[in-house]
């Protein structure tokens, strides 16, 4: 595919994002904000005994989410434990404690991390009933967390009321993501995704050998995949497998549908907050940052590395033929942007550098624009941050959309700011550090030697803090250490920062702000502050990072 | 016109220049910082060494943690079997992670110790007096103690309640109200001014300070603060350091710094076991220096010394804050509320001409004004008193005649004669009134009255009618006197600065609406709260915070506390009344309205040091990591050579350099943090743009030619 090309059809990726986003933002704020329920809406309250008037503050809203998800992990795990048991399992036994663990969490958290081969673990049931449903849940969770930040600071009155979590989790399935998940699964079948519940198909080569074909309902899976910011593949190859994505243009639609929802809540966020610039100055800063990550990734795929690819033509190991370089590397920076982690090539197997800003955009805390709601979140944390820093530089007391940054609002930004880096850094320092457990990742885990085999090992721990999912390829995650460690930081990564939201959140609603008066104060719709947060962003995560990349990906490609 | 405008007069007409000038003989300057302060500080700022004290830091605690590990490791180094060259290597980091905390102590101990040199020439005031103290003062048989008995005790045994007798010469031996008496007072060793005020009983001037001297006449004070809580006391206490308690801002901060540090040791802990995978596990020196390096040492160090000194530029301009806290607040004020009188008029309007209504002569009407002026102590009754006697009449005693005093509620003051008779002299409006109660008032007359009163307003002079009432009953109104007043030169540019800050200046003034617009539009205020009465300054304070604005306000009279006590920042002038002061967030020692400006100022530029501070704090880490990360790890990854961008002479030389720089650029910000970053008033959006470049950019490069220059001279020790 040549430069001009790919220029069209990055130009027709942005009109397809903006002419899809600008409604979706407008009719998401609709949601979180109208008294109307649907009918079916009403039915599932009445089934559920939810009173949809009531107000929840943030401890009672942290509930309900945190509810929902264990008794998710439960349920997913009993399903995949019970599998031999249930319909359509195609034969397949229970799947082990270690993965069944693993996968619940991961599917939960949004992770979609999968340290086994879906199409010879997973039968249908577990697919649709399980893993699907919490496909579903587990955006929609993201979502409403970042709703409820949203209104805690679009809040006037000082109630510290942020709204009703059933209500807003249901409004978001049924509103939001089953519609737009139908839509787009029409779409891929189009394009060729294949929809079916055959089982496996043996067929006869022309050559005379045999080969086992697996179908399976891939279509409904892959459109929440990528919708949802979740991106656990139907298949072990993930978005690089022809039944999930056959040809260029699915490729292209399948990136659209991971930014279309992160990229449109800020618009959402702006007029929630009754003043669109703000969510336009926080889109610009995401766009931004997107950009700045992504070009990289694919300068340094395209420049390719060493002698090997240019004997090669280009750096077409690990990558898909119908994909190509552009294609397969912007993919994996979107995925890896947006807390996805689906791939279309192997991350193993880009440039060293290539690599590194795969692991750096998951760095950034996956902010630009990241994972549904968590990228809005996670971005108005660091805004937040750096509007303190900004607001003592011009001598008042930081406020943020006429909400004061005080010592509690700090110690809750702060704390989100520490879990992640905190995670990985642990994760990888605890794994080395303890000497039967670093013997075994070296011996068993770890494929490659030298600073890439590293690599393998700070990409998973990164890739579960962040909970994108992606995996770098090489490492097998599927062993004593790694699959509980992994475990427990894709639970920690994903909770503990949905805490420290929600309490900010209610932190920003208990405050009553006295008019909108901000004369003097910090401008945060303009272009200063979009260089202020992602100068913020940059240095954060390089202040943070530096030392682990040094050893992996920037000792390997400076090498 | 207010009386609460009026008092403040007294001493605003010094210009602030000069008063600065004259405080620079009673305490230390602020600005000046030389190096013979960090000698003269140095064994405080060992004391401060102490694990115990600097716990309460936890960025420069880790340090020394960070420097006792090293300290260990150079001891035990030679046992372990270490070569000459890590010895070596070790032992200066060592020495220089030491010089880190004592730097940082430094700072903190250089801050207090100006303090406490103000505090020395303050306490030189509190030297113990003997009071003359009245035993059962009887407020309304003997107000001025001519038969009351009085017992000699020392100053400090007084109580709040307690009522002295001071004469000329002596001390007063507490802060108190006057209740009898007049005399003229040195205030010179709190305020450093040097002229003597007059501080009567009664009225808004009726406070004094503890440890001022009366110079004249003789008074009956009652003590109104406890033993160890006058203002005095309270200054010490805050200049030292000894009570201060962390604000708002500074706690949210800290919160941040600590988060970071913590961040940092994790960075810095999983380092050593990820590296060992690789066979690079760097030394534990080496990592101590990289903690170092990376957490936010310079603003760490430089925090309280920070707040400190921001304190002490407060005392320095002779302001007094109840708290830190009420400084920060000053930094956030949006609507500034000016008196007219004595903030943006030089004190006093002078009567300059006496406008008498026809069929009313002029001889009667300046006979009238200049009677019904007798009971206005006022610098405005005075002069209208003054220009009559300039035109020959003086008034004269006459039996039973009862004084008027002028109230905020009536705006009139005048007098009552035995015969029934009465004089009245006001604000139109309310003399108008006080005519009508007796009879209708011809509309031709009231015209009359009202085309002189707009003819006056039109120039910005202040028109005051007046009136009299015959024996019989009958009252009639005589004329007008025309005040005028003069508007302070400068104040257009200094409202202009304070409109770019965001700062909305409004004008209080007694003055009808006409005049209080044409002083307004001369002076370039904002705002005006014209015929403003002590209800209305409170209600438009609410009416403001409402909209979001934090309010500061200067006010003396105790009809002002309600409005200081609700203002965001209120400060009280030190001439006013107690309850004022008790109202207030801040007393202004030299009384001067306009110090209002000045006190937003040091406010600001208390948050902008800190965040200034910390932007460059972390900034610099960016170029430490360049000088470090290769250093550590250059030998296992020769490619990582490439990231030595400084091209540093060798690893030991690397990280040696980044240490020093760490620890020099804490002693090099020190004068900046005692003096605050230099604040001009400027929007918002140019400020931080330019503190930005200058502490953010800056702070990126910064440091790549300080540890470049530093490593030069490293390179000349053999062995490096």
């Amino acid at each position: 595919m040549n430069g001009l090309l790919f220029a069209l059809t990055v130009l027709t990726l942005v009109v397809a994002l903006v002419a899809l986003g600008w409604p979706l933002s407008t009719w998401m704020a609709r949601t979180y904000t109208t008294d109307r329920d649907w009918l079916v809406e009403r039915g599932v309250h009445r089934l559920l005994g939810i009173d949809a008037r009531s107000e929840q503050r943030w401890p009672n809203y942290l509930r309900g989410i945190l509810a929902i998800s264990v008794l998710g992990v439960l349920l997913l795990y009993g399903l995949q434990r019970l599998q031999q048991f249930l319909p359509y399992s195609l034969g397949l036994p229970a799947v082990p404690e270690g993965i069944a663990f693993n996968t619940a969490i991961s599917f939960v958290t949004n992770t979609n991390w999968q340290s086994y081969s879906p199409e010879t673990t997973m039968g249908y049931t577990v697919q649709l009933a399980g893993l699907a449903v919490q496909n579903f849940l587990s955006a929609a969770i993201g979502i409403v967390v970042a709703v409820a930040l949203i209104r805690g600071l679009a809040s006037r009155t000082g109630a510290a009321g942020l709204g009703n979590v059933w209500v807003d989790l249901i409004r978001t399935v049924t509103r939001i993501l089953l519609p737009m998940a139908f839509v787009a699964a029409i779409v891929l079948l189009a394009t060729g995704v294949i929809q079916n519940f055959d089982g496996f198909r043996t067929v006869h080569t022309i050559t005379g050998g045999t080969a086992t074909i697996p179908g399976g309902p891939v279509a409904s899976q892959e459109a929440i995949k990528e919708l949802g910011t979740n991106g656990g593949g139907f298949f072990n190859a993930n978005s690089a497998h022809p039944f999930e994505n056959p040809t260029g243009f699915s490729n292209l639609f399948e990136i659209v549908l991971m930014l279309l929802i992160p990229f449109s809540l800020t618009r959402t966020f702006g007029i929630m907050v009754g003043d669109k610039r703000q969510g336009r100055a926080v889109l610009a800063s995401m766009v931004v940052l997107y950009v700045l990550f992504t070009s990289a990734l694919v300068a340094f795929e395209a420049a390719g590395a060493g002698s090997a690819t240019a004997a090669a033509g280009a750096a077409m190991e690990g990558k898909e033929q119908r994909f190509g370089v552009l294609w397969s590397a912007l993919f994996g920076s979107t995925s890896t942007i947006t807390s996805t982690g689906a791939v279309n090539a192997m991350h193993d197997s880009f440039t060293p550098l290539g690599g590194m800003m795969a692991m750096l955009n998951m760095m950034l805390g996956e902010i630009a624009p990241g994972g549904v709601g968590t990228g809005l979140y996670g971005f108005l944390v660091i805004a937040i941050l750096a509007v303190f820093l900004a607001g003592l530089m011009i001598g008042r007391t930081p406020t943020y959309l006429g909400k004061r940054i005080a010592a509690r609002e700090i110690t809750f930004a702060s704390l989100y700011l520490l879990t992640t880096p905190t995670l990985i850094l642990a994760g990888l320092g605890l794994t080395f550090a303890i000497p039967a457990v670093a013997a075994d990742v070296a011996k068993t885990s770890i494929f490659n030697t030298g600073p890439h085999g590293f690599s393998e090992v700070l990409y998973a721990f990164t890739s579960a803090a962040n909970n994108n999912g992606s995996a770098f390829g090489g490492l097998t995650a599927n062993t004593a250490w790694l699959n509980p460690a992994l475990g427990a930081v894709m639970w920690l990564g994903r909770y503990l920062p949905i805490v420290f939201v929600l309490a900010l959140a209610g932190s920003f609603a208990s405050q009553e702000t006295r008019g909108t008066a901000e004369a003097g104060g910090l401008d945060t719709h303009r272009p200063q502050f979009v260089v202020l947060t992602v100068g913020t962003v940059l240095i954060v995560t390089a202040l943070t990072y530096l030392p682990v990349l040094a050893l992996g990906p920037l000792a390997e490609g400076l090498a | 016109m207010s009386t609460t405008s009026e008092s403040t007069a007294d001493r605003a007409d010094a210009p602030a220049t000069a008063a600065a000038d004259d405080h620079q003989d009673v305490r230390p300057p602020s600005g000046a910082f030389s190096p013979s302060q960090l000698v003269r500080n140095l064994p405080d700022a060992v004391r401060k060494m102490s694990p115990r004290y600097l716990f309460r830091n936890p960025v420069m605690f880790i340090v020394e943690v960070g420097a006792a590990l090293t300290t260990v490791l150079a001891v035990a180094l030679p046992f372990l079997g270490g070569d000459g060259t890590t010895i070596g290597f070790t032992w200066l980091i060592t020495v220089w992670l030491w010089l880190t905390v004592l730097f940082a102590t430094l700072a903190e101990a250089v801050a207090e110790g100006r303090g406490r040199a103000q505090a020395a020439s303050l306490r030189a005031t509190r030297t113990t007096t003997s009071a003359l103290r009245v035993r059962g003062y009887d407020r309304t048989g003997d107000p001025a103690v001519e038969r009351a008995e009085t017992e000699s005790v020392a100053s400090a045994e007084l109580k709040q309640g307690d009522v002295v007798v001071v004469v000329a010469g002596e001390v007063i031996p507490g802060d108190g109200d006057i209740v009898a008496g007049i005399a003229s007072v040195d205030e010179s060793a709190i305020t450093g001014e040097s002229a003597p005020v007059v501080r009567e009983a009664g009225g808004d001037r009726s406070a004094v300070t503890g440890g001022t001297r009366v110079l004249s006449d003789r008074i009956v004070v009652q003590i109104t603060s406890k033993p160890g809580e006058t203002f005095v006391d309270r200054m010490i206490a805050l200049v030292e350091g000894a009570v201060r308690q962390k604000t708002p801002n500074e706690i949210a901060l800290s919160i941040l710094l600590s988060v970071l540090t913590i961040i940092f040791v994790v960075v810095v802990l999983a380092l050593g076991p990820v590296a060992g995978l690789q066979g690079a596990t760097p030394g534990v020196t080496v990592l101590v220096a990289l903690l170092v390096c990376l957490i936010p040492t310079t603003i760490g160090a430089l925090l309280s010394a920070i707040g400190i000194a921001g304190m002490d530029r407060l005392v320095q301009r002779n302001v007094l804050a109840t708290s830190g806290r009420a400084v920060e607040a000053a930094g956030d004020v949006t609507t500034l509320l000016l008196d007219k009188t004595g903030t943006i008029t030089y004190g006093n309007r002078r009567a300059v001409a006496f406008l008498a209504l026809p069929g009313i002569s002029e001889r009667r009407l300046t006979e009238a004004a200049a009677l019904s002026s007798i009971a206005d102590p006022t610098p405005e009754g005075a002069s209208v008193v003054e220009l009559a006697a300039e035109r020959d009449f003086v008034p004269t005693e006459r039996p039973g005649r009862t004084i008027v005093p002028f109230t905020a509620q009536t705006r009139m003051s005048g007098i009552d004669e035995a015969d029934g008779s009465a004089l009245r002299k006001g604000a139109a409006a309310s003399v108008l009134a006080w005519v009508q109660e007796h009879g209708p008032v011809a509309p031709a007359v009231a015209e009359q009255l009202e085309e002189r009163v707009v003819g006056i307003s039109e120039q910005g002079g202040t028109p005051l009618a007046v009136a009299e009432r015959t024996a019989d009953g009958t009252a009639h109104l005589l004329g007008v006197i025309h005040l005028k007043d003069v508007v302070k030169t400068g104040l257009v540019e200094r409202f202009a600065a304070l409109r770019a800050m965001g700062i909305r200046t409004v004008m209080v003034t007694g003055d009808n609406p006409v005049t209080a617009a044409a002083i307004a539009r001369e002076a370039g205020v904002d705002d005006v709260l014209a015929e403003a009465t002590p209800e209305e300054k409170l209600a438009l304070i609410r009416r403001e915070q409402e909209g979001g604005h934090l309010v500061a306000m200067t006010g003396d009279g105790t009809n002002d506390a309600p409005a200081l006590a609700q203002a965001d920042v209120g400060v009280a002038m030190n001439t006013g009344t107690s309850a004022a002061k008790e109202a207030g967030n801040m007393v202004d020692l030299d009384s001067d309205p306009t110090k209002l400006i000045d006190i937003v100022t040091i406010g600001k530029q208390l948050l902008i040091t800190r965040g200034a501070l910390t932007t460059f704090s972390i900034a610099n880490d960016v170029a430490k990591y360049f000088a470090i990360i290769p250093a550590m790890f250059v030998g296992v990854f020769p490619g990582l050579q490439a990231l030595n961008i400084m091209q540093l002479h060798s690893s030991s030389s690397a990280i040696l350099s980044a240490v020093i720089f760490n620890a020099l650029v804490i002693v090099a910000l020190i004068p900046l943090a005692l003096r605050g970053v230099r604040y001009r008033p400027s929007s918002a959006s140019s400020l931080l743009t330019r503190n930005l470049l200058v502490y953010g950019l800056g702070g990126v490069i910064a440091p790549f030619i300080g540890i470049k220059l530093i490593d030069l001279l490293i390179s000349l020790i053999p062995g490096f």
